[in-house]
């Protein structure tokens, strides 16, 4: 079965949380676009924490343990005695296992970024506008032949500047 | 209507009262990418010609060998090493900026933060080149770098050097990717005005991104998350810099007060820096609306309570060297003042302490070109500071025959000015590349568009 996409562009950040309550109210799936990260719009959509979070505290902990791993580890392998300090001097060895924490946690952040945020994004939206960069907010939402009607209904009653259409699916 | 009024109000207090549009932003801020005038091209023929100098030198060196330096015992770090940490230090306020300032709320960042940042992804690359030059071989650079190799042979590991590899390695990779993933929105939003090749520069650039409810979600988290690892990052970098030094027994660096020292110096000089690249930034592109007197006070304040930090780890360096009773630490501060470097540190304490306060007035902290020509003199006195912690503490160290003068080479002179035009060739290239004001991140700040508020008028 065939969705159509209907994509409205709204000037007003009340009309775009109102349109897309009205939308979730009655059982759609919505997509919103912003032109800056907006937290009444998450909000509307109902967002809780995001996994961003285990990814940085996962990676951050496995630079600690590959730090502790690597410095002991090649002292063992090639032994230098520098500085009257012994084999395995921890301490010393903190400088080096503070930076890979960060190393690892933050790569791994940006790594779990782009997975969950589905990013880089190759595949084109069914219909989008230009604009939501500049200075309008979005609401996107799909339908099936029987319910276009009604979520086009829900979307104009919080007057778009703008109602387009589209088919096909995109990643809501 | 969950979009309270409260909220509304208190953003937008701190953006200028002409800007009430959100596309607005879009148009100044991308205005600033458009064709480039003859200044913009005059001033990267200058930087050009400079890094050819850089690389002539470094050649140069590279084929002669080390000896063209004034590098030699007993003074083996000289130059490069001072430049090194003044490139160091001068990142380092990109990344207070942009993510110590984040995390605390501070709401003057937006419209400086993206310059900061990329100036901090500009020095790194620019103070990593110097050990790179310093060593001399440059062919064997890569002993540094712990890889398998057939012997079994490992960096070691205790040493402050090594550390600093780490240091200065992960420093440039993390504050790359920070800085790159805060401009991906932004290069959006570029990639939706522009037409042609650029078009496609920025639609592979920006990754695609459409600015969704997921993409923002996500986004904000990580960006948190990235700016707390940071924080300690950045601290972390300049201790292990300053533990180079105070790891040594040289007297002159053998001191623990070294690490915060360092630090609240690097704070310092960057912010001196970012007055220094954002006062011309302004003019030239006509970014008044954005980067107000505001915000230069701002900076004015961190510039004022870094030179004062500065200053008192500078009297409590000779006070304990006094203190101490020890005669070799009293002899190497003597020195410091009335030795053979007297110059240096004389210019040292001006620009850094006598200079600075100036801007205990309100009336210069309001003047852009005052702030500008303080600024000037923060960078000097700041590469001083380095050159006398690192030169006159080795030149005069225990034993009397080993004293000696260094004084650098044309080759080192040449090295060092072509360091400048290396960091402002990439800094050109970043203000027609990248939207150089942080266009999401000030919407952030703006009162949202509502409907309801218009209609209630």
């Amino acid at each position: 079965m065939s969705a159509t996409g209907l994509l409205a562009s709204y000037e007003y950040l009340d009309s775009t949380v109102d349109a897309i309550e009205g939308l979730r109210k009655a059982g759609f799936k919505v997509k919103a676009y912003a032109p800056y990260p907006e937290h009444h719009i998450e909000e509307a959509l109902g967002y809780g924490q995001s996994p961003v979070r285990v990814w940085t505290l996962v990676g951050a902990l496995t630079g600690t343990a590959t730090g502790f791993a690597f410095t002991i580890w090649t002292s063992m392998e090639w032994p230098l005695a520098v500085g009257g300090k012994p084999m395995i001097s921890i301490p010393a060895f903190v400088p080096i296992i503070f930076e890979m924490t960060v190393l690892f946690g933050a790569l791994s952040t940006v790594i779990g970024l782009f997975i969950l945020s589905r990013l880089p994004n190759i595949k084109p939206a069914v219909v989008y506008d230009p604009e939501f960069t500049a200075g309008r907010y979005g609401v996107y939402v799909e339908a099936g032949a029987d319910r276009v009607a009604e979520a086009r209904k829900i979307l104009n009653a919080q007057e778009p500047i703008e109602l387009r259409e589209g088919e096909g699916e995109d990643n809501v | 209507m969950s979009v309270a009024t409260k909220d509304r109000t208190a953003r937008g207090a701190l953006t200028h009262p002409d800007l009430t549009r959100l596309d607005d932003v879009n148009r100044d801020v991308l205005n600033v990418l458009k064709t480039p005038g003859k200044g913009w091209w005059a001033m990267l023929l200058i930087s050009l010609a400079g890094v050819g100098m850089f690389l002539g030198a470094w050649g140069w060196q590279m084929y002669r060998g080390l000896g063209v330096s004034g590098l030699n015992s007993p003074v083996g770090w000289g130059v490069y090493i001072t430049t090194f940490v003044f490139w160091v230090g001068i990142a380092h306020s990109g990344t207070l900026i942009s993510a110590i300032l984040f995390l605390f709320r501070a709401p003057w960042r937006q419209s400086i933060y993206r310059a900061a940042e990329a100036m901090t992804v500009f020095a790194v690359m620019t103070a990593g080149l110097f050990p790179l030059i310093h060593v001399g071989r440059l062919w064997h650079a890569y002993w540094l770098i712990p890889y398998p190799n057939s012997r079994f042979l490992w960096p070691n590991f205790k040493s402050p050097l090594v550390w600093d590899v780490f240091a200065v390695t992960t420093y440039f990779t993390v504050s790359a990717v920070f800085f790159y993933l805060g401009t991906i929105p932004d290069v959006a939003a570029a990639r939706d005005r522009a037409t042609g090749l650029r078009k496609k520069l920025y639609q592979v650039m920006s990754l695609g991104w459409q600015g969704t409810d997921r993409q923002w979600h996500h986004f904000g988290k990580a960006y948190i998350f990235l700016a707390a690892l940071a924080t300690p990052l950045v601290l972390s970098v300049h201790s292990v810099v300053s533990w180079d030094f105070a790891m040594s027994i040289v007297p002159g660096w053998h001191a623990t007060i070294f690490a915060p020292y360092f630090v609240a110096g690097a704070i310092f000089s960057g912010v001196g820096m970012v007055i220094t690249l954002t006062v011309p930034l302004r003019k030239i592109f006509g970014l008044e609306a954005y980067l107000t007197t505001k915000h230069f006070d701002a900076m004015a304040k961190l510039c004022l309570l870094t030179s004062m930090i500065v200053l008192y780890a500078y009297l409590s360096e000779f006070f304990m060297a006094w203190y101490s009773g020890e005669e070799i630490e009293r002899t190497a501060f003597w020195n410091r003042l009335f030795g053979d470097y007297w110059w240096a540190t004389w210019t040292m304490l001006t620009c850094n302490g006598l200079v600075p306060v100036m801007l205990w007035f309100k009336r210069v902290r309001h003047s852009i070109p005052a702030l500008f020509v303080i600024s000037i003199f923060i960078n000097i006195g700041m590469w001083f500071e380095r050159f006398v912690i690192v030169v006159t503490s080795l030149h005069h160290e225990y034993e009397p025959f080993a004293w000696g003068i260094y004084r650098p080479s044309t080759t080192e002179m040449m090295i060092m000015v072509g360091s400048f035009a290396w960091f402002g060739f990439w800094f050109l290239l970043f203000t027609r590349l990248i939207p150089p004001i942080a266009i999401q991140e000030l919407k952030e700040v703006m009162p949202p568009p509502m409907r309801k508020q218009k209609e209630a008028h």
